[in-house]
């Protein structure tokens, strides 16, 4: 077991009151495994993350719950101890790579930067590192790619940069958040094709953050839907593609458009759009757009329950 | 009515200067839209499709005159309007509108919906306040926001909602035709389908014709009757919508549709997937020959040399190869 | 590159030739503005006034006036004021370049080190005590008035407490060539750098942190963060460096102006003759030789400092390197 999140909850205090973004989370993930997670904005995919990674700063959050990595409880962990985890056990790909690297330094010494704040070696042996990580992420050129600065790449180049320089220090835990949603779909292919072979060659543990239910079918071993702050199904790929439980993941399955067969002539849209974590709705947080909810949606909040495959809604719980 | 050409191209171009004489590596031209004839009939919705960078926006952009035009021609209804000046170009503002990606930047933050929805019909129309009220209540209606929101500010809305305002001062004109540029990118998925449906529900009710961009394809495909698909500026392939996704001809719209995640329940790995090498090429140093020849898995000698035009080798099924799949 | 620098030159150079016709034009062809009758005195007769016009040749066309004064400037150096005969006006800008640059330079690096730390410190510590006393403080400095707070250095250091240990050090006001001593040079100066200085840190120190603060808010931060980077280290090596930019421009704004002669309520308080008083006392009499010998000087300090700073831009920021 690489990591172990148990009802991890993070709220943050704001003028308007006070936001849950994340309420109650729990998941487990296991050696090189793939976890997709999914959710609309304010859904506390991306929050969720974070606060695996101790990326947390503002002042008026607080986290709640437990995060064990190999064991280990981060909640709480000293932040000197917490950095000497990150970007060398617990790496990061973030979503926008125009933005994610400092635009003056080239991406070798960017690189090489993170490889020695963790391990102690020269500067050359950092560059020949890089070099090697370079080539692994399948840069053309990579001697010379080591030399560029980053608004001279490409975003899919840039990206590749970014997930080398995540992976320079064998991450046992891989964090990716929508890495693919800046990027032209012929590049995302890349992309989802490097990191299924880095799996593979690294055996690093990924958890991918995604809105596109294609991109999480194409790779995640298990899938994570999530909803305004909390996990309203989990299941194997299998078991959530084939047989989606949850009206949202049905509903949201439902509104993509076919690319093959016949055209819906209207598609099945989800009424309304996802609440404000200021002024969730009583009981279930789905409840006011789902097309099959009854009288117990409104007073109590549905669990998720026990289970490899689980949803979290009352209807579920009564079949 | 389907039938008659609303809107036409000849070997439309636009080019665009970068630098000046003095900067170091002197004046230089990009080709951002080179030689594209399309034609757009009536009522119907032709999708662009490529990847950033290809021409699509600027091709967009041009069909609706908000940028010159460099060569080639543009005609609206049979008339030549590549040329007009601005103010020759008023009347026809009102019957080609545009509907930007990003809901919040393209409204006016301090104004009240209401407001932004009423400017077109005071700066184009002849309305008193009393007719302009009723028409925006109409508009509306029509676009599916309640009533008591014209007095909402946009940040008081969801993504989704903020569209829709954009919608409605698009369509408060009466146009004819619509460019729809990535109108639905920065929307939560659940919202998408709404936004798509309410398209197609006007499309229809108000006889619209459009021009959707997109670069979510199977959203492309929904929406969009024909599709043409772009490269380096220019038109690789063009038919219905149904016919190019089913059976691409030519090998970048292959690679592309191919690249396109989808929802899959059988064990992975079933979908033949071509994955291009390389990036798209500068568009200031265009390949010679065929623009896609140094990514494309089947090219030969000729590829390199010989440029393919775009040629109708079947009806209504267009392709710019030398060797397409058909 | 090299094609750059010398276009850069160019530019300069042309910007330079602008602002001496300009000056040209205000000061001897507008309306009015009467050279002669300025040289000549009050109630002086039309004769002599034709012959002073004669004399300095005020009867020629306005671009060979032009032309004779740009000569006498920059290839005889032979130019003499109007207002005290037989005062050669090129020497007297050499005289006084180098107590103002010594002046403006010492300041500057004072002002460029204290402030860079003052704005590094409030970012780090933002929203704690320590933040808030250095941004009130900063507050302070650019609130008093130069002018003021030079008297009342003076006061402190020159009369009042003179005789206290502390202060018996500082040497009587006025300026000492560094080649004859360097010691006298240094000693005297420090009073009137930290004057000038305390204004700019006040303002560069809030900047500073102000860039800072908003670069903390950069997805590249985060990615340093995620790097496991140390605090300071994403501080120092990737906040502070993007946020230089804004630091460097205005500092060539402030030096480029400092050093063309906006020093002199600072040069006046501490008795040191240099290119601002000049300016001054030029202005004062309508010594147009005088004036227009300044201004080129200034003119051409301002555009020196414009050429530096872009070329700064190019160090600091490789994006611009390229396009």
């Amino acid at each position: 077991m690489i990591l172990s999140v148990r009802d991890l909850k993070v709220s943050f205090r704001t003028n308007d009151g006070l936001v849950r973004a994340i309420d109650g989370v729990s998941f487990d993930l296991e050696e090189s495994e793939i976890l997709g997670v999914v959710g609309e904005s304010g859904s506390g995919k991306t929050v969720s993350l974070l606060a695996v990674m101790g990326l947390i700063t503002d002042p008026n959050a607080s986290i709640e719950g437990s995060i064990r990595y190999k064991g280990r409880e981060l909640v709480g962990l000293p932040p000197r101890e917490l950095r000497r985890l990150r970007g060398n056990e617990i790496a990061m790909i973030f979503q926008d790579p125009m933005t994610a690297l400092t635009p003056v330094y080239t991406i070798g010494w960017q690189i090489a930067e993170q490889i020695r704040a963790h391990q102690n070696i020269s500067k050359a042996k950092a560059m020949a590192r890089v070099e090697e990580l370079l080539a692994e992420v399948n840069f053309p050129n990579p001697h010379e790619a080591m030399s560029r600065y980053p608004h001279q790449l490409s975003g899919g180049m840039r990206q590749r940069a970014v997930i080398a320089m995540a992976l320079s220090c064998n991450p046992a835990l891989l964090v990716a958040d929508e890495p693919t949603t800046a990027l032209d779909v012929t590049v995302q292919a890349g992309i989802l094709d490097l990191v299924r072979k880095l799996r593979a060659t690294h055996k690093s543990a990924v958890v991918f953050i995604t809105h596109d239910m294609g991109v999480v079918s194409e790779l995640a071993d298990r899938v994570m839907v999530m909803y305004a702050g909390r996990v309203v199904e989990r299941g194997s790929r299998m078991e959530l593609f084939s047989d989606p439980r949850h009206p949202y993941t049905r509903a949201l399955l439902g509104s993509i458009p076919p690319l093959t067969g016949e055209k819906p002539r209207r598609l099945p849209a989800i009424p309304g759009s996802p609440p404000s974590l200021l002024r969730l709705p009583q009981g279930c947080a789905f409840g006011p757009r789902c097309p099959v909810h009854y009288e117990p949606c409104v007073t109590g909040r549905p669990d998720l329950g026990i289970g490899t495959h689980a949803a979290a809604c009352f209807r579920v719980a009564q079949a | 009515m389907t039938d008659s050409p609303i809107l036409e191209t000849r070997s439309l171009g636009k080019r665009f200067s970068i630098g000046t004489r003095f900067s170091a590596e002197g004046k230089r031209t990009v080709h951002a839209v080179d030689n594209v004839s399309l034609t757009v009939r009536r009522g119907e919705t032709v999708g662009l499709v490529g990847e950033s960078g290809c021409g699509k926006s600027t091709l967009a952009r041009c069909l609706v005159r908000l940028y010159d035009i460099s060569d080639g021609e543009l005609l609206f209804e049979g008339e030549d309007i590549t040329s007009k000046s601005l103010s020759e170009l008023r009347p026809l503002r009102r019957r080609l509108q545009m509907v930007f990606q990003d809901p919040s930047a393209s409204l006016n933050p301090r104004r009240r919906v209401g407001d932004l929805v009423a400017e077109p019909l005071r700066i184009h129309g002849k309305l008193s306040s009393r007719e302009i009220a009723a028409r925006v209540a109409e508009l509306f209606e029509l676009v599916g926001l309640l009533p008591d929101h014209v007095m909402r500010y946009p940040h008081e809305f969801s993504g989704g909602q903020r569209q829709r305002v954009g919608i409605a001062r698009a369509i408060a004109l009466n146009p004819d035709l619509v460019v729809l540029d990535e109108p639905v990118s920065a929307l939560d998925v659940s919202v998408q389908a709404q936004i798509v449906n309410l398209l197609a529900d006007l499309q229809e009710k108000l006889n619209l014709t459009y021009i959707f961009i997109a670069h979510d394809l199977s959203v492309v495909r929904q929406v969009s009757t024909r599709i043409a698909v772009m490269y380096l500026g220019s038109i690789v392939e063009e038919g219905p919508a149904e016919e190019v996704f089913a059976t691409s001809a030519h090998p970048y719209s292959q690679a592309l549709i191919s690249a396109v995640p989808v929802v899959e329940t059988t064990p992975s790995g079933t979908r033949k997937r071509i994955i291009l090498t390389g990036d798209v090429p500068s568009p200031l140093k265009p390949p010679s020959g065929c623009r896609f020849h140094p990514r494309c898995p089947i090219a030969v000698e000729r590829c390199r040399t010989e440029r393919p035009e775009l040629k109708e080798y079947r009806p209504g099924r267009k392709v710019a190869c030398h060797f397409p799949t058909v | 590159m090299i094609y750059a620098i010398l276009r850069r030159f160019g530019q300069m150079l042309f910007v330079m030739f602008g602002i001496s016709v300009i000056v040209f034009l205000i000061f001897f062809a507008t309306p009015g503005a009467d050279p002669a009758a300025r040289i000549a005195g009050r109630n002086a007769s039309p004769e002599v006034l034709e012959a002073v016009r004669h004399n300095f040749g005020f009867d020629r066309p306005l671009y060979v006036q032009y032309a004779k004064m740009m000569e006498k400037i920059f290839v005889t150096g032979d130019l003499t004021s109007f207002v005290n005969r037989g005062w050669k006006v090129v020497p007297a800008v050499m005289d006084s370049i180098p107590v103002t640059l010594s002046l403006v330079f010492g300041a500057a690096i004072l002002w460029v080190v204290v402030s860079i730390i003052i704005g590094i410190v409030a970012a780090a510590t933002r929203d704690s005590w320590l933040d808030k006393l250095l941004m009130a403080l900063g507050l302070l400095g650019i609130s008093m008035p130069v002018y003021w707070l030079g008297e009342v250095m003076n006061l402190i250091t020159q009369s009042r407490y003179h005789d206290s240990w502390a202060f018996s050090w500082v040497p009587p006001l006025g300026y000492k060539n560094f080649s004859d001593d360097p010691k006298g040079w240094f000693l005297t100066l420090i009073i009137p750098w930290i004057t000038l200085a305390i204004l700019y840190i006040g303002i560069y120190g809030r900047v500073l942190r102000a860039a800072i603060i908003e670069s903390l808010q950069e997805d590249f931060i985060r990615t340093a963060r995620a790097k496991g980077l140390s605090e300071t280290r994403i501080l120092l090596r990737h906040a502070l460096r993007t946020s230089l930019i804004a630091f460097v421009t205005l500092f060539g704004l402030d030096f480029g102006a400092l050093v063309g002669g906006s020093a002199l309520l600072t040069e006046v308080v501490f008795g040191l003759h240099g290119i601002g008083k000049l300016t001054y006392d030029a202005l004062q009499n309508l010594d147009l030789p005088m004036i227009m010998a300044t201004v080129m000087y200034a003119s051409m300090f301002v555009v020196i400092a414009n050429a530096v700073v872009d070329f700064v831009y190019i160090l600091l920021d490789p994006r611009l390197r390229t396009s």
